[in-house]
């Protein structure tokens, strides 16, 4: 069973400083798979899947942010309608959380990022239902 | 006077004026008497002085037990301002040797003049300080603060080199260069104030180096600006040494007045050279050894300008008890604050310390803060704002769950619940001088 690494980056809501963290991976040629933003009133968390996670950590770490590297969980569906629901409906019958999800479609498939309350349980039911996880080097190659 | 006896003794010895250190204490009042009856005598020549004292009788004879100090009025800051800049000044000017000042934000600045002789006595006082943490001859001393008028750089100074150690007047600021130095001259002891030396810590960081493994520093001193007993500890996990608290303010020479010994328990206050009460601010009664109170202090051995009762605002308490060090001098706790350092918000005294103890006592945020107090629909606000060190989560519930505790224990110790700001690591202003934490931006202060 295998986990990807995702980016949290805590960023105070004012203006440029996303721009900041974008600029310095590219400076670096860090590529970003994916990106989503959850924010409050007052801050925002800034989450990336990025095609070096371990020296995006040290670069934005050393620049001075509050970033963290977090295991997450990314499985391939199929593009289609229904088919995100058909995976969800598997957790929530056995009463496993999702804390949060993001995801993106590629052609016929899609690609769903999330992290649980509880990850061996999660990856129990992935395994039980062989849903389709992804692996760090698979999604750099997306 | 002192210098030529005391660096006759090499330096082993444990004090550094073994008799002045552990008398007795009726010798010690005895002492404090007649060194009050002095004083008293060359107050009465400063225009100030003069007229108060004539005003009410007092003579040196008013003085028979050193309690009678008593009757000798308060003297405040507004006093020493009012009679800016020479109505305090007892010897002709001719024999004043140097002069420091305070600040001055506000109105006229406080001015204090000093003798060779007050400058003899307060370099000793600085040199027994340091040399009561071990510091010796062979140590090499580098003093961060400000030079000028700020009494921490020549007062160090002097001290520093009294002792005989090899003085570095590295002075404020530039971190790297003070790194240089550190490392070129095999620095062993440094005076920083706490939250300086917090930052070098960091920038010994960012150079890659490891104060520990890649300096001889071994103690420090630390001063001027309140702190906590957390803010000390992770100085010296963090610096590798041994941090000693220094008091002193400049209306009383400066740094000097009272000092920590080798066991941290407390700073001795040195009762043969200044005379120590602790007051209630409102009533002005004397209070009870161990109940935190306005600290007064009266100078026995200053002749320039003698200062008598004077009202520091600083707030602390005597700790009872004897130290295991036998010296005689009590001991006081670290400065609780100043009574103008208080704010009140909603009826309730707060001193910033009370809120830096308990962000010193949470790891996940980081050692700068900052407090606003604003209007916010009619009512008070107290905003602290705090720097998350590193993102330990990328959980919101725990973010906010963070904030919460900050609050509820914040509220528990002030009494006001305060909102809670989670800022950026390295958002919020970070000093080279004294903190300001508190920002007032309320309509009706």
């Amino acid at each position: 069973m295998t986990t990807i690494r995702q980016l949290s980056i805590f960023l105070e809501n004012k203006s440029g400083r996303l721009q900041e963290v974008l600029e310095a991976l590219g400076n670096e040629k860090i590529n970003i798979t994916a990106l989503t933003i959850a924010d409050t009133s007052e801050y925002g968390i800034l989450r990336l899947i990025v095609s070096d996670p371990e020296n995006g950590y040290k670069l934005l770490k050393n620049r001075g942010f509050s970033v963290n590297l977090t295991d997450v969980l990314s499985l391939s569906v199929s593009h289609e309608a229904g088919s995100l629901a058909k995976v969800l409906k598997k957790f929530s019958e056995e009463k496993l959380s999702v804390e949060y999800m993001y995801a993106f479609s590629l052609g016929e498939k899609a690609v769903i990022v999330l992290r649980t309350d509880n990850r061996p349980k999660a990856f129990e039911i992935i395994e039980r239902n062989n849903f389709t996880l992804i692996s760090e080097d698979e999604i750099k190659n997306l | 006077m002192y210098a030529a006896a005391q660096n006759h003794h090499h330096q082993m010895n444990r004090y550094w004026e073994e008799e002045l250190e552990t008398m007795s204490r009726p010798a010690l009042e005895k002492l404090q008497l007649e060194r009050l009856k002095t004083t008293f005598a060359y107050a009465a020549r400063s225009p100030y002085y003069k007229q108060l004292f004539g005003k009410l009788n007092l003579t040196v004879d008013s003085f028979g037990h050193i309690d009678d100090i008593r009757k000798i009025p308060f003297t405040t800051k507004e006093d020493l301002r009012a009679n800016y800049p020479y109505g305090l000044v007892a010897l002709p000017l001719q024999e004043s040797v140097r002069l420091h000042s305070s600040s001055g934000t506000t109105g006229n600045p406080t001015v204090i003049f000093h003798s060779q002789h007050d400058l003899d006595s307060w370099s000793n006082l600085v040199a027994r300080c340091l040399y009561s943490v071990g510091v010796r001859d062979t140590d090499v001393f580098q003093n961060t603060s400000g030079y000028g008028m700020f009494t921490g750089g020549l007062g160090f100074q002097y001290g520093a080199e009294r002792l005989g150690c090899l003085t570095i007047p590295a002075a404020a600021g530039n971190s790297r260069r003070q790194i240089k130095f550190m490392q070129d001259f095999g620095t062993t002891t440094v005076h920083a104030i706490p939250s300086y030396a917090i930052r070098l810590a960091d920038v010994f960081e960012e150079m890659g180096l490891d104060p520990h493994r890649d300096t001889r520093l071994k103690t420090l001193v630390i001063g001027a600006e309140p702190h906590t007993e957390e803010q000390r500890r992770r100085i010296e996990e963090l610096l590798g040494v041994r941090a000693f608290n220094s008091f002193g303010m400049s209306e009383m020479s400066g740094p000097g007045v009272a000092f920590e010994c080798e066991y941290q328990t407390g700073l001795h206050l040195w009762e043969d050279a200044f005379y120590l009460e602790i007051i209630h601010p409102d009533t002005l009664e004397p209070l009870p050894d161990g109940e935190i109170g306005e600290l007064v202090l009266t100078s026995l051995d200053r002749r320039a300008m003698p200062i008598l009762r004077y009202r520091t605002r600083d707030l602390t308490r005597i700790l009872p008890g004897d130290c295991p060090c036998r010296r005689v001098h009590r001991r006081i706790d670290r400065v609780k604050g100043r009574t103008d350092d208080m704010f009140i918000i909603k009826g309730c005294n707060i001193f910033p310390m009370q809120i830096e103890k308990i962000l010193l006592q949470t790891p996940e945020v980081g050692n700068n803060y900052m407090i606003t107090l604003d209007t916010v629909d009619h009512s008070d606000e107290m905003l602290i704002e705090v720097e998350l060190k590193d993102l330990f989560t990328d959980d919101y519930g725990r973010l906010e769950n963070l904030a919460k505790s900050l609050r509820h224990r914040i509220r528990d110790e002030v009494l006001v619940a305060p909102r809670i700001k989670l800022a950026e690591s390295g958002s919020l202003p970070q000093s080279e001088g004294k903190a300001v934490r508190v920002r007032d931006l309320r309509n009706n202060k």
